[in-house]
């Protein structure tokens, strides 16, 4: 099976002039032209490149939509394997076109796209997620070293041999992580690095601080009396039975359900389901994680004005923080439409 | 302080009339064994059943995995405070019947525990496959409470791995270690040169099938203390838990430590290992402020360069690893960690609950979310349907045919974060 490229470049790496031809608009070529031949010779008989599209860098920041559409036609027509853009190295205009030409291309067409930046480039931090950005030097001088790593990993892709970590196939990580087994294990890899840090010696964490967000907290309820107020828990309390199957950790999903009616939770009508905590207690009474009995009882009494009809609940281990925050985001909007003026939120 | 240990290599496991070792086969009198299980009259009924290495066999829900141990010479039993009487262990000789192990299963109360294939690629992550493993699984007698049927099981996992053990005392080892350190101060004044290295052992301690026990105590009870890495040898340390099964410390994993082992080889050459610190991951915060606090104390009483902190679990003890390391820190106390990740099944979470700007040297043991394929097995030890309740596993995990689709985290040891797997977690 032959497997098909398409080169993208810049007028300028087509041979057809420097800032003053910047303004070209989207065209294609069959066969290679510029960087293209080499990519064609590097990849040898693992693949054909079929096609080479061109577009000028100012042409393509100027007419974002019309040119992104363009090419990813152009390219589609080719009916190709794979995309293999630029090296842009530090050109920052061309690197976001090929970052953006990359990502569009395999969103649409749904095909792998490789491209080559130095790390300064603007269109690391844009597109590095989107696609593969091969690590390459600032300028033009390092195009054989750039070619070789693209086509390198261009290969790999096409025949699908399984790829390593991002560090070792030369490319910007895309923001995944993935488990590969080292050649030592993690105790050893502890103390070699703590030797390392104590000797002042260079070392590599395997994994940096993430930085949380910060929420700035609402204002407070200025008045209580007439409040309305929802119960939201990551304590895993459902009804009894777990009708939206929530996971027992690592939930994926959070359900709804209509306390209206009640006044005391049960170890007849809920339950809890986490699995990160000792649930005997919370089993034999669901209220010591989800009020609700204190709750209507400061209700009756007056101390604030009204408890909102749902209950929000899921279950708080090993949930991705991108789900929770998901979680977070709905449940909040939905509250605030409903006219919710503050929030209890009981973990475990 | 010395300890010897005298391996007895194990490499194939067969019913026998007597409970014995003979050239790597571990012969098991099936009644006998039997009778030291149901020595509690909370069990109505045992089973004992064997999984070998590359066979195709399924064993689930699974607790604690034991590897058979007993005290030759030296003061007190494998397992103070559950066999033996109450002596600090950690001297002498000990009998380790290597490549063997007991696995408790039954039906507890459906949580946390995980599972262990013998073959395919589930294999590839756990270091029970690898093991000849006796598994015992039981059920209780109605009516028994969780909080009692969780202790009937494990103080039956101890009892059987001493037993088994104990059969074999008069077998001749095939390999001495020999693990000799003295304590701190002796130890540091011979290396002044090298860096001091101690090394905070975090350990669940948060309930139900989330506890851990030093010398029988429920470490939850207790503050951080110093014990000497010789002790961990000896069973001084064991697994009442199953957090998650993938970063649970089993008992196995407490006997073999990889970072004690780690230390202990350097010790000497590269460092002096002060020694081991066990410490608890409290649910409240005071309790997490109060024990790091500790933690960063002893460090610095016992003149600590640096610190590896292993964690258990995820989640809330995310906390007590950034307390630990931010302290320590803080004094001028280097520290690494060792950590897994919750980053998602898509990998694109961040893969901490709680983060410091003071962990700069962090030690990944994998991303628990990952999603892996395990085909069918021809025998299923315990019960498959309990996936639907452990962690990794959801109602959907196991399919008509009997294969599964889970996340990592369903399988025991796969993310152990004493750092004894080579698996990490990288960017890709």
């Amino acid at each position: 099976m032959t497997r098909r490229v398409v080169c993208y470049i810049n007028q300028f790496f087509a041979g057809m002039g420097g800032e003053e031809q910047a303004h070209v608009p989207p065209s294609a070529r069959p066969g290679t032209v510029g960087p293209a031949m080499q990519v064609q010779s590097l990849l040898g008989e693992e693949a054909v490149v079929v096609g080479t599209v061109i577009c000028g860098d100012s042409y393509f920041g100027e007419h974002l939509e019309e040119a992104r559409a363009e090419c990813v036609r152009l390219i589609g027509e080719f009916k190709p394997d794979l995309l293999v853009a630029g090296p842009a190295f530090n050109a920052g205009r061309y690197g976001v076109a090929c970052g953006d030409i990359c990502s569009a291309v395999t969103e649409k067409l749904g095909i792998p796209s490789i491209t080559g930046m130095y790390r300064e480039n603007p269109g690391v931090e844009l597109y590095s997620p989107k696609t593969f950005i091969v690590k390459t030097s600032d300028s033009a001088r390092g195009m054989k070293d750039a070619l070789g790593a693209i086509s390198a990993l261009a290969v790999k892709i096409l025949k699908g041999t399984p790829l390593g970590a991002a560090e070792d196939e030369g490319y910007f990580p895309r923001g995944i992580r993935k488990n590969f087994f080292h050649e030592t294990n993690g105790a050893k890899r502890a103390v070699d690095m703590l030797l390392r840090k104590l000797a002042g010696k260079p070392f590599s964490t395997e994994y940096e601080m993430p930085v949380f967000k910060r929420i700035p907290p609402a204002e407070p309820v200025k008045d209580l009396k007439n409040a309305t107020i929802a119960l939201v828990s990551s304590g895993g309390i459902v009804p009894r039975g777990n009708p939206d199957h929530i996971r027992v950790s690592s939930a994926e999903s959070y359900g709804v359900y209509d306390i209206s009616s009640l006044d005391d939770l049960t170890p007849e009508n809920f339950e809890s389901i986490h699995g990160g905590y000792d649930r005997v207690w919370a089993n034999e009474d669901p209220d010591t994680v989800l009020p609700l009995d204190i709750m209507r009882e400061m209700e009756r009494e007056g101390v604030f004005g009204k408890l909102y009809d749902n209950v929000f609940t899921t279950t708080g281990t090993g949930t991705a923080v991108a789900h929770a925050e998901r979680f977070g985001q709905e449940i909040g909007e939905r509250l605030k439409k409903d006219g919710v003026d503050a929030v209890i939120l009981t973990s475990t | 302080m010395r300890l010897e240990l005298h391996k007895v290599s194990v490499r194939n496991v067969l019913w026998g009339d007597e409970t014995k070792v003979e050239r790597g086969t571990l012969f098991v009198n099936r009644e006998e064994m039997l009778s030291v299980a149901m020595k509690d009259n909370r069990f109505a009924r045992a089973e004992l059943e064997f999984a070998r290495p590359g066979e195709s066999v399924r064993i689930i829900p699974v607790k604690d995995v034991i590897e058979p141990r007993c005290k030759l010479s030296g003061p007190g039993e494998v397992f103070p405070g559950f066999v033996g009487g109450m002596q600090t262990v950690g001297e002498g000789t000990t009998l380790v019947l290597d490549g063997a192990a007991v696995v408790t299963c039954g039906p507890i109360v459906a949580f946390q525990e995980g599972l262990i294939d013998m073959s395919g690629p589930a294999a590839d992550y756990s270091p029970f496959s690898q093991t000849n493993n006796v598994v015992l699984v039981v059920e209780p007698v109605e009516g028994l409470d969780q909080h009692s049927y969780e202790a009937a099981l494990r103080e039956a996992g101890f009892r059987l791995g001493w037993y088994l053990a104990d059969k074999c005392r008069d077998s001749k080892a095939d390999e001495v270690k020999v693990y000799e350190m003295g304590g701190p101060v002796e130890e540091s004044a011979k290396y002044p040169h090298l860096p001091k290295i101690a090394y905070f052992c975090m350990s669940i301690t948060q309930g139900l099938l989330h506890d851990t026990f030093l010398y029988g105590a429920d470490m939850k009870h207790l503050v951080p203390t110093l014990i000497h890495p010789n002790e961990k040898m000896d069973g001084a340390m064991v697994s009442g838990n199953c957090v998650s099964s993938c970063d649970k410390n089993t008992t196995w994993h407490h006997l073999n430590d990889p970072i004690v082992e780690e230390l202990y080889s350097r010790h000497g050459k590269e460092l002096v290992f002060l020694g081991v610190i066990p410490t608890l991951e409290d649910t409240r915060l005071a309790g997490k402020e109060r024990t790091s606090w500790f933690n960063a104390n002893l460090a610095r009483m016992l003149g600590a360069d640096g610190v590896v902190v292993s964690e258990e679990g995820y989640g809330n003890p995310d906390t007590d690893l950034c307390m630990n390391a931010a302290k320590c820190e803080k004094l001028g106390i280097r520290t690494v960690i060792i950590s897994d990740e919750a980053a998602g099944t898509d990998g694109k979470s961040q893969g901490l609950a709680d983060a410091a700007p003071e962990i700069t040297a962090f030690v990944s043991a994998g991303n628990v979310n990952e999603m892996v394929e395990l085909p069918v097995m021809d025998r299923i030890l315990g019960y498959d349907s309990s996936i639907s309740n452990l962690s990794g596993g959801a109602e959907e995990s196991l399919r008509k045919d009997g294969s599964m689709f889970v996340e990592l985290q369903a399988i025991i040891g796969s993310t152990n974060e004493l750092g004894f797997s080579r698996i990490g977690a990288r960017w890709i």
